[in-house]
């Protein structure tokens, strides 16, 4: 009941949010912090609570951008039917890299590496095909209104995202409750107890990934109807990849709310350090390593752990 | 009537056999003890019935059915459920939340398996425990909680590996009170021990395994006073003394 309280205020201060901001600024520093809220959550799923580190989330965020905007811009479909499929391209990109990854047993840094080679592999390939924009990159073209998914007015991409976000982790709410859930957590603290006790485990990583695969291609059609562009390095490239498992990370990994609250720490330092240091490139980044490296030393729990006591 | 039957079972890791040529049966509502020395291949032949090691030779039968080589969790779905000897908890989770998931085997709801979880704790003696972490426990409760959530799966045959080691005496009589009254309830126990006094007190019927065969077979009597194992146990010449 409490926890349901904290969801729900939480929920009323981003929805109320905009009446209180008229920069376009910071309607888009929120926007983007919910973005990458999404984009972790996607991550927590499969990394948090089923233990499976992914170093290459860029991959499902990736195909979600690239699907949506090819298949507007190539084929001439609706920005509707085109997100949908691109959902349904990560759901399946992730059920692929799954199957093959744990029906070979790869755990831990194994299964890390397969999906940073599996995310590198796509960049090089949409690096190098002229129907997927080559070195270029897929430019959507704008043409604001609902049918395209497009908004001129800012705060419908804010209440946009906001939306999918409170889905994202109305889901992630629900699977923390089911048996799904406590099977997850069950074969992050021990596979080999989680099969003795009848456990599928295959099964089990294999609905994780294909349901992280596919919020986080719900992301990157969010990304492509945002900014209206992505290219490989947007795309598929380790940033994303690393931002995918920064936000969790950092907030709380295996919670409902650590990747928001990581979100909104990773945002509130970027601009801090902007602020302080100057806008040259990398200085943020740099901030982030200090921020996780500090994280991981004395708050191995995220700030949740800090929020719920350190136990 | 023979519930569990292993028959001929052969496992080799490189040029070492393990397990060579060992068959045991376990009878419906009784307490099987395997025993032998350190090495003699005990936690692989569990390892095998509950299909987490593949044989190179032999067969294993569960209620009749052919189960050798099958999957673990659908050795489990069967019925079928093992305990590890080096305690395998679910670390960060709660004991409630450990034991819920063997409940979740037969109950797809959180909150009954939840509720089906602090039964199972009075069962074993953990009510006190429930909300501890896994890994806040003692070796006596880990070993404990081993038990707990196998006996969540409601097994009908449970595979128990050295439960007791590592136990104080008071400790181990908590565990064979326990263990006789799953027992009493109708589960078929297969169980490891070392624990001398337990075993002659809980079994029915013993197996001996030394160097991967099994050298005797009979009732806690018989084998108290069989020469090849005394000799296994304490060597030779005690043996012949």
């Amino acid at each position: 009941m409490k926890r349901l309280a904290a969801f729900s205020a939480i929920l009323l201060f981003f929805l109320v949010l905009p009446l209180f901001i008229e920069s376009r600024f910071w309607l888009g520093f929120w926007t983007t912090t919910l973005f990458f809220a999404l984009l972790g959550q996607s991550w927590n799923i499969l990394g948090g609570y089923g233990g499976q580190v992914s170093f290459g989330h860029a991959v499902f965020f990736g195909t979600g951008a690239y699907v949506s905007a090819v298949l507007q811009v190539r084929l001439g479909l609706d920005a509707w039917t085109s997100a949908a499929i691109a959902v349904a391209a990560g759901a399946l990109v992730g059920a692929f890299i799954g199957a093959l990854s744990f029906r070979y047993g790869l755990r831990g840094s194994y299964f890390a590496l397969v999906t940073l080679a599996f995310a590198e592999v796509f960049r090089v390939l949409v690096n190098a095909w002229d129907f997927t924009g080559s070195g270029f990159g897929m430019l959507v073209p704008m043409k604001p209104g609902a049918a395209n998914l497009q908004f001129a007015d800012r705060t419908w991409f804010y209440y946009a995202i906001l939306l999918l976000v409170f889905l994202a982790y109305a889901i992630t709410w629900r699977v923390e409750r089911s048996r799904f859930g406590a099977y997850l957590l069950a074969i992050r603290e021990n596979e080999d107890a989680a099969r003795a006790l009848g456990i599928n485990a295959f099964r089990i990583k294999l609905a994780a990934i294909t349901l992280s695969g596919a919020m986080a291609a719900v992301a990157g059609v969010f990304y492509i109807q945002y900014y209206l562009f992505v290219d490989s390095h947007v795309g598929y490239g380790p940033a994303m990849s690393v931002n995918a498992l920064l936000a969790p990370l950092i907030g709380g990994a295996g919670t409902v709310l650590g990747p928001l609250i990581g979100a909104i720490a990773l945002g509130s330092l970027a601009e801090l350090t902007s602020l302080w240091l100057g806008k040259q490139p990398g200085v943020n980044l740099l901030a982030f390593g200090v921020l996780l490296l500090v994280i991981l030393r004395f708050l191995p729990n995220g700030l949740m752990g800090l929020l719920r006591g350190r136990s | 009537m023979a519930v569990l039957e292993a028959r001929g079972i052969v496992k080799r890791f490189g040029g070492l056999v393990a397990v060579s040529d060992a068959s045991l049966e376990a009878h419906a509502g009784r307490i099987t003890a395997l025993i032998g020395p350190n090495g003699a291949g005990k936690t692989t032949l569990f390892a095998i019935v509950a299909g987490f090691l593949q044989p190179d030779g032999g067969s294993v039968k569960f209620d009749g059915r052919d189960i050798t080589g099958m999957a673990p969790h659908r050795v489990c779905r069967l019925g079928v459920v093992r305990t590890f000897q080096i305690v395998q908890p679910f670390g960060a989770l709660s004991v409630r939340e450990n034991i819920a998931v063997g409940s979740h085997l037969h109950e797809r709801s959180r909150a009954r398996a939840l509720h089906e979880a602090e039964k199972i704790a009075r069962q074993v003696g953990m009510q006190a425990q429930l909300d501890k972490p896994a890994q806040g426990l003692t070796i006596a409760g880990r070993k404990r909680l081993e038990l707990a959530r196998a006996l969540a799966t409601q097994p009908r045959l449970l595979l128990l590996d050295e439960v007791m080691a590592g136990l104080t005496p008071t400790e181990v009589n908590e565990i064979v009170a326990v263990i006789r009254s799953i027992r009493d309830a109708g589960v078929t126990i297969l169980l490891i021990e070392h624990v001398m006094q337990a075993v002659m007190s809980l079994s029915d019927d013993i197996y001996v395994l030394n160097q991967g065969r099994i050298i005797a077979h009979g009732g806690p009597r018989e084998i108290a006073s069989d020469a090849q194992v005394i000799e296994a146990y304490l060597g030779r010449r005690t043996a012949h003394a």
